[in-house]
């Protein structure tokens, strides 16, 4: 599943723009590939990441996957509610799995990113 | 060329996420997930194609001779019909693969890692004696695991036998469909159940059928090579490439049980003696994560800020909820109430020594 309004990573994250506020979290496909997530290491509030700097870990029962940011920001919010219940993700990846919030300073980087047709083709859908 | 096992069609066909192991396509996960997949053998039945695994025949006048040379533990011991766990180990006592030895009538079959199938067969053909046959015949069987709580009543419908008086670790040759079969009370999960060998390919989809229908009563599932792993990882069973290897030897991995020194001499008795004399220096060790994080393979072990070894085998434990893993480290670390700490992409996070297995709930019939 892959949803219209959103943009896309060729390592399978989402990121939803909101004026300066881009929320992210890992699409249906990725977390299909993953299998069950166990446990997700989250960044700290008002950490700043560069472009390509790791946003979180992601844990499945047999692997191990580093979330990476594409933009650069500064964290604003993460979802707390990954902590105790990391299987959002696998549930609902869109919508209560996202992974955090960040404030971004230019939108020129948004345009490495793919719309969701982009996205579909990429994974054959 | 990459091999498949007559099942993969069914694996496909069911949308197991399938990925090279061993040399074979085999099914990691089917689409519920290494969880789910997991529990359902805690607690009910799931059936495993584990047709990858290599089988060898040894016949010959001097078939146990051969074997009491090239394995661990004590051939004669066994009686026809049973099963024994054992290792072979190179001279220096470190191990080239873990097996089962099954006596039959006329001969012995040694069933073995997939991963290791060449190797071992190339190193037993070096170690041959006169009057020894040795014979492989992994392309020409077929395997079905049959795992859980309700694995008897499910393999009891198949067959005419009466599996209640099949001890654990025995086996015998019965016949489901038609199709001649060996059926042995043995796995690699910590719960009762069962291995199916049979050579009549043809029927193999047949007989997958078969089972999964003897199962429907409990909704039995295929379970992929993922779970395989978790399950086997609660009980602390060691898993050749990670826990043991050439480089380590049955002493130091817990496996003492299966060594028999007095059953006269076998490649690698001398080192091991020594080792045991000596006492062993370290000993791989199962521990459980106090709080958060999961081990893997190849994270450091710490104690009071010095690297004391490093992780071997490492998972999130779907029965515990918690991470467990087992590692090597020197004897003074070995005691169960130990609390040591995993280095986890940089930072510590505290761990305390167990005594195995992980999880005790299992329902293996000893």
């Amino acid at each position: 599943m892959v949803k219209d309004e959103l943009l896309y990573t060729e390592t399978h994250e989402w990121i939803k723009i909101d004026g300066r506020i881009a929320t992210m979290g890992i699409t249906d496909y990725a977390q299909k590939e993953l299998g069950d997530i166990v446990y997700v290491e989250l960044p700290e509030v008002d950490s700043e990441l560069s472009t390509g700097d790791i946003l979180a870990t992601v844990e499945a029962v047999k692997a191990v996957e580093e979330i990476y940011i594409p933009i650069c920001g500064i964290i604003v919010e993460v979802n707390e509610q990954l902590s105790d219940s990391s299987d959002l993700m696998n549930a609902s990846p869109y919508d209560e799995g996202w992974i955090a919030k960040f404030e971004i300073s230019s939108k020129d980087e948004l345009e490495g990113l793919m719309n969701a047709g982009e996205y579909k083709k990429l994974i054959g859908e | 060329m990459i091999k498949k096992t007559p099942f993969y069609n069914i694996h496909k066909e069911k949308g197991a996420k399938i990925l090279p192991f061993a040399g074979y396509e085999m099914p990691i996960q089917y689409q519920n997930g290494i969880v789910h997949e997991h529990k359902k053998v805690r607690e009910s039945v799931g059936m495993f194609d584990l047709s990858h695994m290599g089988e060898f025949i040894v016949k010959g006048s001097k078939a146990l001779e051969f074997l009491q040379k090239t394995t661990i533990n004590d051939v004669s011991e066994l009686v026809i019909g049973q099963v024994q766990y054992s290792n072979m180990c190179y001279l220096d006592g470190g191990i080239v693969d873990d097996l089962l030895v099954y006596r039959d009538e006329n001969f012995y079959y040694l069933v073995v890692n997939a991963s290791n199938l060449e190797k071992d067969f190339e190193w037993l053909k070096s170690n041959l004696i006169d009057d020894v046959e040795l014979i492989n015949v992994s392309d020409d069987t077929a395997l079905i695991g049959v795992q859980g709580p309700q694995a008897e009543t499910v393999v009891q419908k198949l067959i005419k036998d009466d599996l209640s008086t099949l001890v654990y670790y025995h086996f015998i040759h019965s016949e489901i469909d038609g199709v001649p079969a060996m059926i042995s009370r043995t796995g690699y999960t910590g719960e009762d159940g069962f291995e199916i060998y049979f050579t009549d390919l043809d029927r193999a989809e047949d007989l997958w059928h078969k089972v999964e229908k003897a199962g429907e009563e409990f909704d039995v599932e295929p379970i992929g090579l993922g779970a395989r792993d978790t399950l086997r990882l609660e009980m602390k069973y060691p898993l050749y490439g990670n826990d043991i290897d050439k480089d380590t030897n049955p002493l130091e991995a817990g496996l003492r049980w299966a060594v028999k020194f007095e059953k006269g001499d076998f490649i690698g008795k001398e080192v091991l003696e020594r080792v045991k004399q000596e006492k062993i220096h370290r000993k791989l060790i199962p521990f459980v994560m106090d709080g958060k994080g999961i081990p893997r393979p190849h994270y450091k072990i710490f104690k009071d800020g010095e690297e004391i070894g490093e992780v071997r085998s490492g998972t999130m434990s779907p029965s515990l909820g918690v991470g467990i893993g087992t590692g090597y480290v020197h004897r003074d670390y070995m005691k169960s109430g130990n609390l040591i700490e995993i280095d986890i992409r940089g930072k510590m996070y505290p761990a305390t020594v167990i005594k195995p297995p992980f999880y005790k709930e299992g329902t293996i019939k000893k």
